[in-house]
C-alpha cells in the first residue's frame, strides 16, 4: 500500500516538481517564532471562516433565487423547506458576523505588537485591503434575503455615493440600475457576492500570507527571529509551521467552534445582533423600518457617518476612518513594535483608540440614545448630545492617529530595551 | 542602439532598441485603447434597463378622497410620493418656521421644479406633492401634522420628522437648520388634470 502512494507520490513529482518544495516552505519549512499567544489565533480562524462561507455559500445558492420577486421567499424556502436547509443558512449568517469578530481582533492585534511595520507594511496594506473587500462582501450579502433592512439598507449605502461631487446621482443611478434599490440592484449584488469578491478575497489572501511569509512573522515581543540563526541557518527562536502551529491552531478551532455551534443552534440571530429583526420583513419601498442601522460590525463606521450633521463632511469622514488605518505603518515612526516595549503613551492611545471604536459601535446601533436618556433625563435634547459626544469620539478617533505621528516623530516616546531573543516564559 | 543603425536600418543580428521600444509602445497604446473600449458595454450595462425607464413612467392619482389634514401616499418610480391636504392653520405656519429652515426661499433649484418654487412650494397652496424620500440618506420621514410640541421639537409646527438621523422638515418639506440632511424634500414633477386628479412624473402644460 505505502509502494501505491510513493509511486503515486514520485508520479506527481516528476510532472509538477515545484510542489512539494512549495509545501515545505509554506508548512513544515516555515519557522514561526515559538512565543505566540492568544491573539494568534485570529489569522488562521479568519481562514476557517472564510473556507465555511465559501462551503456554506455554494450550497445556498443551490436554492437561493435572486429577484425582487423571489429572494425572500427563496430564503424562507431554505430556512423551512430544505433539509437542513436552516444550518447552512445560519452557518453563512453567523459566519459573517464571526468574520468581522475575528478580523478586528486581527487588526487589533497587528496594531498591540506593531505587526505592520517595517518589513511588514505590505502584508498590511493587503490585510486592510482584505477588510476593505470584506465589508463590501458584507453588505452586498445582507442585501441578498432583500428584507425590508435589506432593502433600506442598500438605499442608504448606495446613497452614500451620491455625496460624490458633480456625478453623484448618475453613480447612485448606475450601481442600483434603477431610481431606486430593484431587481437589477439585487441580481447584480448577487453576481458580486457570489463570484466577483469571493475571487478577489481569495486571492487577496493568498497575497497577504506570501507576502507575510517573504518577511516571516512577527511576535508578541515584536523582535525579528531571523536575526538569530542557528549553524543550519534556523532561527534559534523559530519553530516550524507544521506540525507545531497547526495543532495550535486545532486547539483554537476546536474552542472557535463551541461558541459557533452555540450562537447557530440556540441564538441565530444573536437577538437582533447577527440578523436584524427589520429583516424577517419582506422589502417594502414605501416603508422604513422604525430605524434604519447597519448590522454591529458597520455600526462604528455608521456612526461617524451619523454625527457630521453635513452629508458630504460625514461621508467623507467616515471614508477617512477607513483610509488612515491603510496608513498606520507610515504615522507610527517608533522602531519597537511590541506594546510590551513601547511607552505608556502608546498604551493609553491604544487603550482610548479601542474604547473609542467600540462607543461609535454603540452610537451606530443606537444604544447610545437610552444611556443618554438614562443619564440626562427623558426630556434631554438626546440628538443634540449625542452629536456633540460624537464629536468628542470624532477627535479620539483621528487625535489617536495625529498623537501616534507626534508621538514617535519627535521622540516624546520613551521605550524599554527589547530583549535580544523572545522571551519564553519557561 | 542608435549607434548600430546606418541609413535607418539596423545592422544584421543587431538590435534595434528604438524601433522596439517604439513597437511596444504603440502596441500597448492601441491594445490599451481596445481593452477601454470593450469595457464601455460592460459600464453601461449597469445603467437602468429600458424596462426600468418605461416602469418610470407618470402615475395618475385621485385626490378627490384626501380630508385636510390628510395624506395620500403613491408610488412613482418605487418612490414614495406624498400627496397633502394642507389646512389653513398648517399653510399659516409656513411664514413662522422661515427663520428656522435652511432654504426657506426653495433657492436650491434641484430640488423642485420652477413651478413649485415659491411659498408653500405648490402648484396650488393647499395640495403639496412631494417624494417622501429623506435627502439625507434616502429614510422615508414620518408625518407628523399636529401642531404641539415634540420630543424631538418643543415648538413643532407640523411637518416631517425622519427617524433614521432625526432630520426635521416644515409641513412644505423644507428642512430645518441642525440637522443632517443637506436639503429641502424634493417636489416631483406633476400637474392637475382636473380638480380631483394630478398626473405625476409630467409638468403642466407649457411649464418647462
Amino acid at each position: 500500500m505505502a509502494n501505491v502512494f510513493s509511486s503515486i507520490g514520485n508520479w506527481v513529482n516528476e510532472r509538477a516538481p515545484g510542489m512539494m518544495p512549495m509545501y515545505r516552505k509554506h508548512m513544515t519549512d516555515y519557522y514561526a517564532p515559538k512565543n505566540f499567544n492568544f491573539f494568534y489565533y485570529f489569522g488562521s480562524l479568519a481562514m476557517l471562516v472564510l473556507v465555511n462561507q465559501i462551503l456554506t455559500g455554494i450550497f445556498l445558492t443551490m436554492f437561493y433565487k435572486p429577484g425582487a420577486l423571489t429572494a425572500f421567499d427563496s430564503v424562507e424556502y431554505i430556512m423551512r423547506d430544505v433539509q437542513w436547509g436552516w444550518l447552512i443558512r445560519y452557518m453563512h449568517s453567523t459566519g459573517a458576523s464571526m468574520f468581522f469578530i475575528v478580523v478586528y481582533l486581527h487588526m487589533f492585534r497587528g496594531l498591540m505588537y506593531g505587526s505592520f511595520k517595517k518589513p511588514r507594511e505590505l502584508v498590511w496594506l493587503l490585510g486592510m485591503t482584505i477588510f476593505l473587500v470584506l465589508m463590501a462582501e458584507a453588505f452586498m450579502g445582507y442585501v441578498l434575503p432583500w428584507g425590508n433592512m435589506s432593502f433600506w439598507g442598500a438605499k442608504v449605502i448606495i446613497s452614500l455615493f451620491g455625496a460624490v461631487p458633480f456625478i453623484g446621482d448618475a453613480l447612485v443611478q448606475w450601481i442600483m440600475g434603477d431610481f431606486n434599490p430593484a431587481d437589477a440592484t439585487l441580481n447584480r449584488f448577487f453576481a458580486l457576492h457570489v463570484i466577483a469578491l469571493p475571487l478577489v478575497l481569495l486571492l487577496l489572501v493568498v497575497l497577504h500570507i506570501a507576502a507575510l511569509h517573504e518577511v516571516g512573522s512577527n511576535n508578541p515581543d515584536g523582535v525579528e527571529i531571523k536575526k538569530k540563526k542557528d549553524a543550519n541557518g534556523i532561527p534559534l527562536d523559530g519553530i516550524r509551521f507544521h506540525p507545531y502551529y497547526t495543532v495550535k491552531d486545532l486547539f483554537g478551532v476546536g474552542f472557535f467552534l463551541l461558541i459557533c455551534a452555540f450562537i447557530i443552534f440556540f441564538q441565530p440571530t444573536l437577538g437582533g445582533w447577527f440578523l436584524e429583526n427589520d429583516n424577517f420583513i419582506p422589502a417594502n419601498n414605501l416603508v422604513t423600518p422604525a430605524e434604519i442601522k447597519p448590522v454591529w460590525y458597520f455600526t462604528p463606521f455608521y456612526a461617524i457617518l451619523r454625527v457630521i450633521p453635513d452629508k458630504g463632511l460625514g461621508v467623507l469622514a467616515m471614508f477617512a476612518s477607513i483610509i488612515v488605518l491603510f496608513l498606520v505603518p507610515w504615522i507610527d515612526r517608533g522602531v519597537v513594535k511590541s506594546i510590551r516595549y513601547r511607552g505608556l503613551g502608546y498604551k493609553i492611545a491604544l487603550s482610548v483608540f479601542v474604547v473609542t471604536f467600540l462607543l461609535f459601535g454603540a452610537i451606530g446601533e443606537g444604544k447610545s440614545s437610552e444611556w443618554i436618556q438614562k443619564i440626562f433625563g427623558s426630556s434631554a435634547d438626546v440628538s443634540g448630545i449625542e452629536m456633540h459626544f460624537g464629536w468628542f469620539l470624532l477627535v479620539c478617533y483621528f487625535g489617536f492617529f495625529l498623537f501616534l505621528w507626534a508621538y514617535t516623530r519627535f521622540g516624546y516616546e520613551k521605550t524599554k530595551p527589547v530583549p535580544e531573543r523572545v522571551t519564553t516564559h519557561a | 542602439m542608435a549607434n548600430d543603425v546606418v541609413d535607418g536600418v539596423a545592422d544584421q543580428g543587431a538590435v534595434d532598441h528604438g524601433r522596439r521600444r517604439f513597437l511596444t509602445a504603440t502596441t500597448a497604446v492601441v491594445g490599451g485603447a481596445g481593452a477601454l473600449t470593450a469595457i464601455v458595454p460592460f459600464i453601461k450595462s449597469w445603467e437602468p434597463s429600458e424596462r426600468a425607464k418605461n416602469a418610470g413612467a407618470p402615475v395618475l392619482a385621485d385626490i378627490s378622497k384626501i380630508e385636510p389634514g390628510q395624506r395620500l401616499a403613491v408610488a412613482w418610480r418605487g418612490q414614495p410620493v406624498w400627496v397633502i391636504n394642507r389646512t389653513p392653520a398648517l399653510l399659516a405656519t409656513l411664514p413662522q418656521v422661515a427663520n428656522r429652515l435652511k432654504d426657506p426661499k426653495s433657492a436650491n433649484a434641484d430640488q423642485q421644479p420652477n413651478y413649485a418654487q415659491n411659498d408653500t412650494r405648490s402648484l396650488k397652496p393647499e395640495w403639496l406633492v412631494v417624494v417622501g424620500i429623506c435627502t439625507h440618506l434616502g429614510c422615508s420621514p414620518e408625518f407628523v401634522p399636529d401642531i404641539k410640541p415634540e420630543p424631538f421639537d418643543p415648538d413643532w409646527k407640523g411637518g416631517f420628522f425622519c427617524p433614521c438621523h432625526k432630520s426635521r422638515y416644515d409641513i412644505a418639506g423644507r428642512v430645518f437648520q441642525g440637522v443632517p440632511a443637506p436639503a429641502n424634500l424634493v417636489i416631483p414633477p406633476y400637474k392637475f388634470v382636473s380638480d380631483k386628479q394630478i398626473m405625476i412624473g409630467v409638468n403642466p402644460e407649457g411649464a418647462a
